[in-house]
């Protein structure tokens, strides 16, 4: 990698999500050694930091979330084992993992946590980031659904990340319902409010998720997401091998090697997928309407199950204001929907018997 | 009936939502209110109610002549650790709404009667209140191998202390699931939503199940609701869903809006419970001889 920083160079670090994010496209299912192959190949592309485990982060394995095919900590060991150079990353989401569970990844081999609240819950990040930053560990900070924020409110949930002693803070478009100029807005207003490094992650529901990481970097976040082949939550993220093309196109250092990437993505992830990562309708919509990603096969399945067509249920749960993690409220909508719920007539009876 | 006599030690939301539900309690009476802040809107109200009040903390309370026989905490798992002790010297009985665990967890419909004679006992956690009843019953009637829960609330009836403490909140609620309803092994998530306007708390209970008889189970379920509904009228069943080994129920939440607004079912259900607890302590104390009729005398 160059070190020397000469005058006008533009530098972005790619850190890839395929093992992570990219879990919910294969419903939690890569085995150890997938991870592990995986993680070779993206560690020999020159990525710094690769993410693991399940799609919704540590502690995650669960009836609400899906169970992934093996524990976090043997998905860590794996990749800690298989790489020379990168960080091993995990993620964290206050309400879902605890402090426990960091601890076990940590003594596995985690060197980065990645600590993921909604947009206006900043203050639930405090526990986790202080306790992480007492560790050692490099930490990450995600702004989830940051495209319900405009840019000023936005930048004080990031300042309260910082203070806590984030690293880096993320614009996170989870729902992939931003464009470029809405990223670029909010990367802006964090860069000139908090002194901390920018991150941006994108999601490619509305077709623009690279576009969106190449305008967030022109406003200064040097930390960028991806994922081989786009492998993620609904419409995926943006493309890890692809950027790596069109950031050296565009004129950036990634430190990456476009073509260990490309063979990785091809040789080993094509044949573990199970569908194309495309935008298809239930994708677009949920980008359209704004409705958290990892809602896609939740949602899919329960129209299966109702009988209901997936839009309804989505434009419902963005109507009520639905967040990450409430993946049980697809089955009450679609319930409700149906005329499956109790009315308060029918439990009155009960209140009596 | 002599009704017994009940500090709350803890002015602020959940102290003062406590008061309220004491007051109209036909077994309770709320006659101290402790706190640390002079100038918190909880001791003028419990003063406009007729209790005494003060802000010099526990030291007050125990250096009165006239002690209680009931003490609710509703302050911090680390005030109450310090003060428990104090308390079953002073032969007073503790009900805990603090994280402290110092006592059994307890929740009405499942386990009171099993403690009713403990100097302390704790009321678990807002998302405990809501579900282990629902996942007891699962488990009476079809035996329970793995519960889960997912309580969602709003983000303004989330407190600092709430947020700061989801780890602890999360691995709590998850060893009394296990412990209190009886499944084999729980887990808890918990969410926080800033929808607005406020959503109400919402619950859902995952169980797998080895006896998957849906009517065994609807009739269970059914039948708990209607208990907690005695205690919490805003506690209504959304929703019983029998697939496969499979069960889930959803419950809302709306709150009595006694201090806090309706919306905060969370902190309603565990003052409605602590104040269940309390009634029946009183209740038992009228009937037999208990620790509590001892003190009442």
């Amino acid at each position: 990698m160059n070190t020397q920083d000469h005058i006008g160079a533009k530098r972005v670090k790619l850190v890839d999500t395929t093992l992570r994010d990219g879990m919910s496209s294969v419903s939690h299912q890569f085995t150890t050694q997938n991870v592990a192959d995986i993680a070779r190949g993206l560690d020999a592309g020159g990525i710094g930091t690769i993410e693991v485990a399940h799609g919704i982060g540590i502690g995650a394995s669960s009836i609400q979330y899906g169970f992934a095919a093996a524990t976090d900590t043997d998905y860590v060991r794996a990749a800690v084992e298989a790489v020379e150079h990168a960080d091993i990353a995990v993620l964290y989401v206050p309400g879902v993992a605890t402090l426990s569970e960091l601890r076990s990844v940590l003594d596995a081999g985690v060197r980065t946590v990645r600590v993921a609240v909604h947009c206006t819950e900043a203050d639930c990040a405090q526990q986790p980031v202080e306790w992480a930053k007492e560790q050692g560990l490099n930490v990450m900070t995600f702004l989830m659904m940051s495209h319900k924020l405009e840019p000023e409110p936005l930048t004080e949930q990031a300042a309260k990340l910082a203070s806590y002693g984030a690293d880096v803070v993320y614009v996170v478009d989870s729902a992939g319902a931003m464009v470029p100029h809405q990223a670029a807005a909010r990367v802006a207003a964090l860069r000139e409010a908090i002194s901390v490094d920018i991150g941006f992650h994108a999601h490619n529901n509305l077709g623009v998720a690279i576009g969106n990481a190449l305008a967030a970097a022109e406003q200064g976040a040097t930390y960028i997401d991806g994922s081989l082949r786009g492998l993620g939550a609904s419409a995926g993220n943006a493309q890890t091998e692809v950027m790596a093309a069109a950031f050296e196109r565009a004129g950036w250092e990634t430190g990456a090697s476009l073509w260990p990437l490309v063979d990785t993505a091809e040789q080993v992830l094509a044949p573990l997928m199970k569908e194309p990562q495309i935008v298809d309708e239930t994708a677009l919509l949920l980008g359209y309407a704004g409705v958290y990603s990892t809602f896609f096969h939740p949602t899919k399945r329960a129209a299966a199950k109702y009988g209901l067509p997936s839009r309804d249920i989505l434009l419902e749960l963005g109507r009520r204001g639905i967040i990450g993690g409430q993946e049980d409220m697809i089955i009450d909508v679609a319930a409700e929907m149906t005329g499956r719920t109790f009315t308060a007539t029918e439990q009155q009876g009960t209140a009596h018997a | 009936m002599k009704r017994l006599r009940a500090a709350i030690v803890g002015s602020g939301n959940i102290g003062t939502d406590m008061m309220y539900k004491l007051l109209r309690s036909e077994y309770v009476e709320p006659v101290y209110m402790v706190g640390i802040d002079p100038a918190s809107e909880g001791l003028e109200r419990a003063r406009r109610e007729g209790l005494e009040t003060s802000a010099e903390g526990v030291d007050w309370l125990l250096s009165k002549d006239d002690l209680p026989e009931l003490v609710f905490e509703a302050t911090s798992a680390k005030i109450h650790a310090a003060a428990a002790p104090r308390y079953l010297d002073a032969g007073i009985t503790a009900i805990d709404l603090t994280p402290a665990a110092v006592g059994p967890y307890v929740v009405p419909v499942v386990n009171l009667e099993e403690h009713l004679g403990a100097p302390n006992l704790n009321m678990v956690s807002c998302a405990g209140q809501a579900t282990i009843p629902l996942l007891w019953a699962i488990d009476q009637a079809a035996d329970a191998s793995y519960g889960e829960i997912v309580a969602a609330i709003a983000s303004k009836s989330a407190g600092p202390g709430t947020r700061m403490n989801l780890s602890e909140f999360n691995e709590k609620t998850g060893r009394a699931l296990a412990q209190v309803a009886g499944a084999d092994q729980a887990k808890a998530i918990s969410i926080i939503n800033p929808a607005e306007p406020p959503m109400n708390m919402r619950d859902t209970v995952y169980a797998r199940v080895r006896r998957p008889d849906a009517a065994a189970i609807e009739r269970a379920v059914l039948d708990v609701v209607g208990k907690v509904q005695q205690y919490v009228p805003g506690y209504t069943l959304r929703l019983i869903d029998v697939e496969g080994d499979l069960v889930t129920v959803m419950v809302e939440v709306v709150g009595a809006g006694d201090f806090l607004p309706t919306y905060a079912g969370n902190l309603d259900i565990i003052t409605a419970a602590a104040a269940r607890v309390a009634d029946m302590l009183a209740q038992n104390a009228n009937i037999d001889g208990t620790r509590v009729t001892e003190a009442a005398l």
